[in-house]
């Protein structure tokens, strides 16, 4: 049980599909999307949200700051 | 980036941790509404906002005054929310020099690439450098004339296919790649003259400290300082965003070490 728990959220309308935050996400958190979004890209969400840390690396080589990152402290209590 | 074989998980709701009170990291309000204009996955946007997020740390944003070049980020002041002023190709040090000869008190910065410092701006580069104006210059490598379709560069690798050298770069007939970066730390004119680069998390960070220590040198008074960040264009490059940076770590890295060529020292 991890320490802590990370989300991220993303601007899907600004997301440009380059895939820079999958190849950098340590953990396989984020995947491409098959939908498109307004633009025709294929966006990036969270296919594995358990996993996410909120670690940062996918908003920092995000090229266009499409990604807001959350984290919190889970409580020692809290057990799967 | 190599994968780490434990993947941690945890069994918080998601509408638990996406609160306003949890973030942890959101896009700065020196960035305008519009849409970056560059082509996805390009570098540009992360050194946008390291600047940015620089500047709003800092609490300078009204004292700053940014020079945008020709090329790609010709439209630089559409996407920060600071004083702008464009450039003619290659002269943003030769304006940032009468900016700030003006305007001490300003924070002055010139942003620009490869094709317009290293090229038709070398002069002004150079000897903006060589006389010390008390100005941060950054400037973006990506080996290429991104804008105006991948021509080649002065900074162009050897044996690199551009549209002009489709046989890849010959340097007996196009000369060698030129080290700007290292031209300029010879001068003293320069307090600090660095390498960085921004494509993988651990980078973005590093980068993100030398540009903060570029506009610490300039409130110091010190002299001019250089922060160049080897990015990627893989539009030019004819390559996914993934495949471009893979390539930039293969080729630009070797020919374009990262780190701190020159530091005098803030005290």
């Amino acid at each position: 049980m991890a320490k802590i728990a990370g989300a991220v959220v993303v601007d899907i309308d600004r997301c440009k599909g380059c895939e820079l935050c999958v190849n950098e996400c340590p953990f396989d958190v984020l995947a491409m999307s098959e939908d498109v979004n307004i633009k025709g890209y294929h966006y990036s969400y969270m296919k594995n949200p358990s996993a996410c840390t909120g670690c940062l690396a996918c908003a920092l080589v995000c090229p266009d700051t499409v990604i807001t990152v959350y984290r919190v402290k889970v409580p020692d209590t809290a057990k799967s | 980036m190599a994968k780490s074989k434990v993947i941690p998980h945890h069994d918080v709701p998601l509408d638990q941790i996406i609160k306003p009170e949890n973030i942890i990291f959101k896009k700065t309000k020196l960035f305008t509404d519009n849409v970056l204009s560059y082509c996805p996955g390009c570098g540009h946007g992360v050194a946008h906002r390291l600047i940015l997020e620089v500047i709003e740390e800092m609490g300078i944003a009204d004292k700053v005054i940014g020079i945008a070049p020709v090329g790609c980020s010709v439209l630089a002041y559409e996407f920060m929310d600071l004083d702008m002023q464009e450039a003619a190709h290659g002269r943003a040090p030769a304006l940032a020099t009468g900016i700030k000869r003006t305007n001490p008190d300003k924070f002055v910065f010139s942003y620009q690439g490869d094709g317009d410092l290293a090229a038709i701006g070398t002069a002004e580069t150079i000897h903006a450098a060589n006389r010390g104006e008390n100005i941060t210059v950054i400037f973006i490598n990506n080996g290429i004339y991104g804008m105006t379709g991948g021509q080649m560069a002065p900074t162009t690798l050897e044996g690199m296919k551009t549209s002009t050298t489709p046989y890849g770069r010959d340097p007996r007939q196009m000369g060698h790649p030129i080290k700007i970066t290292e031209l300029v730390a010879q001068l003293p004119g320069t307090c600090y003259v660095t390498r960085q680069a921004v494509h993988t998390a651990a980078l973005v960070r590093k980068a993100k400290k030398a540009i903060r220590r570029a506009f610490e040198y300039q409130k110091a008074n010190k002299g001019l300082s250089f922060v160049e960040i080897v990015s990627n264009c893989n539009s030019g490059w004819k390559m996914t965003p993934v495949q471009a940076i893979k390539w930039l770590e293969e080729n630009m890295l070797p020919y374009y070490p990262l780190g701190d060529l020159k530091d005098v020292g803030l005290d």
